[in-house]
């Protein structure tokens, strides 16, 4: 059995209609811009939200990133935050907001704060929900209708999606970092090479990451169509929810390890769908198009015709979109923006990763490099370690956590016309700001554009 | 949630592929707390520049175009799982959508509201632009009953899936919340049933 039917299974409270099952739900994280409209159901029906206690709330999408321990000038984004506050007060929800020393993006605060354990099925109000599964907890995002499905009932009618399993063998080359590695596979399969399946991540380079590695990987599983990836839990996964505030402590700690570690795909497994790479043919990625599966290597040319997946008119569309041509060099490119956030990349070991690289150096002239810590934890982290120092002497804005320019939703946008080198998850149009022009990369790669001013392979930069 | 019959209309095609719900309802529209009014905001970077002058090209702004039904290229509401995007297509004035495919999350959110994300072949797809390029008042029936969508002026017909429960609730505009609550009680026995050491409330 595959660990995906494993954690399934142990989910189902009973069948429904057809081959929809009705799939317990253990934790569910709600943000501002997903909710209101899910509360104001519960209150139009008349019922209270079924199970507060598995049920964590944090603001995150739509925050300032600076000045948080002041009112939010936008009115409408205060209006939208203080109605989560107004609505967690109200259904008795456990609320992480502005000013907490909890608060932070919810894929990132959820996994360091031990509230994510293995074998958990997690959903929220957000695509990215899928970052959880790096702990081997089935985990994919949710439309409104269902998080009010969630707080109603905390269970979700669905059908069982098909199982894919990505395995990366071998030695990641010096400097290639698990973005690159979910860059690579997306760029492999395509923007929908994964839709109807759960995808497991598996082979040793996917064991030798880190937790924050493996979360980035699960993270993106949404950009090639997949309902969520996951990794199996092993002594890496249980060292890292070792003593965190929310995980089993103690004795109960031995016996949650005794338990997780039966979290595996058998060895006669059978999926639908798998795919093999060789961790040695990955290199710095970045993204070239409008979707997450437009991607190659930073020293590649841009193609001369689409990829997998992708029609000659959207190809033309994108390359129109970014101002690139066909057959072009992008090393080498001017780029104005760099961006080193979000649910993919802002935890504490991106901003180790990225301060260590830019120390006693300079954000070159003309390029706006900002850094968002992921939450009030990282950014505390960074900053018992010196980190927000060596970054803003390099020339870096070191921000608030939030979810920020990743979708632009507050005013860290990107103007248009514009080029960002962006960790982020997303390069669609405007997604960064209206006509922003988004080149996706791993927190290495964005730091050396701050560095260079442009598109450059961090390797041959580093002196 | 309004229920569903048979919807006789024209059609507005975008034929491009990947359409992501960002581009459906940018994040920054993302900021009211109710469901009505996305409409207007609905593509709204293809729509209108940003000083709010209409792109006269884009389909939308093509009076000669309109109707329930919103025709688009394969995978159709990839990204964000944001709601919004159904309700934006909803609100302004669409009933149906037909693609020859779907990424999952949008899928589930247009059942949820009672729009019908209706998923054809490709061959009929490309019919379908065809039938609106050549005549674009060329009308469509889509048969939630039956399952079918019929390009009415070549008397093309094709058969749709869709799962029967979901089929159900969109006929009888019932949604799944109705089901879950009816079934408190095998919840609450699964939730005692289990034993899992791990599980702990916060």
């Amino acid at each position: 059995m595959t660990l995906f039917d494993k954690i399934w299974n142990a989910h189902v409270v009973c069948p429904a209609e057809g081959n929809l099952e009705v799939l317990y739900i253990d934790r569910h994280f709600i943000h501002e811009v997903t909710s209101p409209q899910a509360f104001d159901g519960l209150r139009q029906r008349g019922i209270s939200l079924f199970r507060p206690a598995q049920t964590v709330a944090t603001a995150d999408h739509n925050v300032p990133t600076r000045h948080q321990d002041q009112p939010i000038t936008e009115p409408l984004s205060r209006f939208q935050v203080d109605k989560l506050t107004q609505n967690c007060n109200a259904f008795g929800v456990e609320l992480y907001g502005l000013g907490h020393p909890y608060q932070g993006i919810v894929h990132v605060i959820g996994p360091e704060l031990g509230i994510t354990q293995p074998g958990m099925t997690i959903v929220c109000g957000d695509s990215h929900t899928s970052t959880h599964g790096a702990f081997g907890t089935i985990a994919f995002g949710i439309g409104t209708s269902q998080v009010e499905q969630v707080m109603a009932s905390q269970c979700l009618l669905q059908a069982r999606p098909k199982r894919m399993r990505i395995n990366v063998e071998g030695n990641l080359q010096p400097g290639v970092t698990a973005k690159d590695i979910i860059l690579y596979i997306i760029a492999k399969l395509g923007a929908a090479g994964g839709t109807g399946y759960f995808v497991e991540y598996a082979g040793s380079a996917i064991r030798a990451l880190s937790m924050e590695g493996r979360m980035t990987v699960c993270n993106m599983s949404i950009e090639m169509g997949a309902r969520g990836g996951l990794i199996a839990p092993d002594e890496t996964t249980f060292e890292y929810l070792r003593g965190r505030t929310f995980a089993p402590q103690g004795e109960n700690f031995e016996e949650a390890v005794a338990q997780w570690s039966t979290l595996y795909s058998d060895e006669d497994a059978v999926f639908d769908a798998e795919h093999h790479y060789r961790a040695e043919d990955i290199a710095p990625m970045i993204t070239y198009g409008t979707n997450p599966g437009m991607g190659m290597r930073v020293g590649d040319a841009v193609p001369l015709a689409p990829a997998a997946g992708d029609s000659l008119a959207s190809f033309e569309k994108a390359l129109q979109y970014m101002g690139f041509q066909p057959g072009e060099k992008l090393s080498g490119k001017p780029i104005q923006y760099v961006f080193i956030g979000s649910c993919t990349n802002a935890r504490i070991d991106d901003l180790r990763e990225v301060a260590a690289y830019v120390k006693g150096r300079k954000v070159a002239p003309g390029v706006n490099a900002m850094i968002v810590p992921g939450s009030q934890q990282v950014a505390a982290a960074a900053i018992a370690e010196g980190l927000d120092k060596i970054l803003t002497e390099a020339g870096f804005d070191f921000r608030e956590p939030g979810c920020s320019a990743c979708l632009g939703m507050n005013e860290d946008k990107v103007p248009a016309g514009a080029y960002c080198v962006s960790t982020s998850n997303r390069n669609f149009e405007g997604r960064q700001g209206p006509g922003a022009r988004t080149i996706l990369a791993s927190p290495l790669t964005a730091a050396a554009a701050a560095l260079y001013g442009h598109i450059t392979d961090h390797r041959q930069s580093a002196n | 949630m309004e229920k569903f019959t048979t919807i006789r209309s024209t059609a507005v095609p975008m034929p491009m592929e990947d359409i992501d719900t960002d581009q459906i309802i940018p994040a920054r529209f993302l900021k009211a707390t109710t469901r009505e009014g996305f409409g207007e905001n609905l593509f709204r970077d293809w729509r209108f520049a940003p000083d709010g002058t209409p792109h006269a090209d884009f389909v939308l702004n093509n009076p000669v175009y309109g109707g329930q039904i919103l025709v688009a290229g394969k995978n159709f509401g990839c990204g964000s799982s944001r709601e919004h995007a159904a309700w934006a297509i909803q609100d302004a004035g669409f009933r149906v959508v037909v693609s020859s495919f779907y990424a999952d999350i949008f899928r589930g959110n247009a059942l949820n509201n009672g729009l019908l994300p209706v998923q054809v072949s490709p061959q009929f797809l490309f019919n379908m632009f065809s039938a609106i390029e050549a005549d674009p008042k060329a009308v469509f029936t889509v048969d939630l009953e039956k399952q079918t969508i019929r390009i009415d002026a070549l008397n093309l017909e094709e058969t749709f899936n869709i799962d029967p429960f979901r089929k159900t609730c969109l006929i009888n505009g019932y949604d799944d919340i109705d089901y879950l609550l009816s079934l408190k009680s095998k919840i609450e026995n699964f939730e005692s049933s289990r034993l899992e050491p791990a599980i702990q409330t916060l």
